[in-house]
């Protein structure tokens, strides 16, 4: 990033940082003269959100789950040591659970509190996962909310909501939809989307 | 609701927060479950700030609890910066002086 100064340039005398770049740099300056933080390991993280760490991941679960049903099977009763064993470990992801759609149930994921997630299979939550109507409506509408989602499930399905803490994330485990017999894993993880990790979408039908 | 390239960070403050929360973390210096409940609280009175906006919040009010920091120092350290910055032609790197890092 090339720029320190924000936008609001004042074109007399100086540059003019907005006040809450201000915070930030008081806070880093701080923070790393007193020895709490390092700048660099700050931009190795910030790299590794951006760029590694993604949705893929757990698209690479659930294909493997879909093709594999020892694995599937161990993700359901151990999901942090079956995700682990394929390289995803660590920050918010040491506790996971993985819950499993069925004809019967359809899963939901949310925080009610704030923004907790999995982050080491799906990266960092979107915008809409974060905001108040999606975290309020989740728990007493599920069914409205996923109708917003262009979800719309037989009225036979329940909806098992699940609210994520600072200690347990979920991993939806979506349905393997029908027409992909004999598809390998890499083409499988394709079909698998960010919003049916979540339960707020599907996989993508197989064409 | 998928969008591809849904941007990560929306600005690189954010993206500054971020890192500084997980690398106190990770140091031990508070846990995930006290910042959780740190950010939810803001969270809770977001009123017409962001979620960004909240996060710093609840990681200055963290790092004053954890007494990494006094306010007295931060409010200090955010006013160094601000005349810094004023006093910083364009195009030059903004950097605090001896002096002014003093707190």
């Amino acid at each position: 990033m090339p720029h320190d100064h924000d936008h609001d340039h004042d074109h007399d005398e100086g540059s003019a940082l907005s006040p809450i770049a201000l915070r930030v740099k008081a806070l880093e300056s701080l923070l790393t003269e007193k020895g709490y933080i390092d700048p660099e390991a700050l931009d190795a993280i910030v790299e590794t959100y951006e760029t590694k760490i993604g949705p893929r991941n757990g698209a690479h679960v659930v294909a493997r789950a879909w093709s594999d049903p020892a694995y599937k099977a161990w993700l359901l009763k151990d999901a942090t040591a079956a995700i682990a064993s394929l390289g995803y470990t660590g920050r918010q992801g040491e506790h996971m659970v993985a819950v499993e759609n069925t004809p019967e149930t359809h899963n939901l994921v949310v925080c009610t509190l704030c923004s907790c997630y999995p982050w080491t299979v799906l990266g960092l939550p979107p915008v809409w996962y974060k905001a108040p109507p999606y975290r309020s409506r989740a728990v007493i509408d599920p069914r409205g909310v996923l109708a917003e989602f262009g979800v719309t499930l037989p009225e036979t399905t329940a909806i098992s909501v699940w609210d994520s803490t600072a200690e347990i994330r979920y991993l939806v485990l979506p349905m393997r939809p029908q027409g992909t017999e004999g598809w390998s894993e890499e083409k499988l993880a394709r079909i698998v989307t960010r919003d049916s990790m979540i339960g707020t979408g599907l996989p993508r039908a197989a064409a | 609701m998928n969008p591809p390239d849904d941007p990560v960070f929306n600005e690189p403050w954010e993206a500054q927060a971020f890192a500084m929360t997980v690398s106190l973390n990770g140091k031990g210096l508070f846990t995930w479950t006290e910042w959780a409940e740190a950010l939810g609280a803001e969270i809770a009175v977001q009123g017409t700030r962001s979620y960004y906006e909240c996060w710093l919040a609840a990681l200055e009010k963290i790092v004053e609890a954890k007494q990494m920091m006094t306010g007295k120092e931060r409010l200090a350290r955010i006013d160094a910066w601000d005349r810094a910055a004023r006093a910083t032609p364009h195009g030059k790197p903004i950097e605090l002086s001896k002096a002014n890092s003093i707190s």
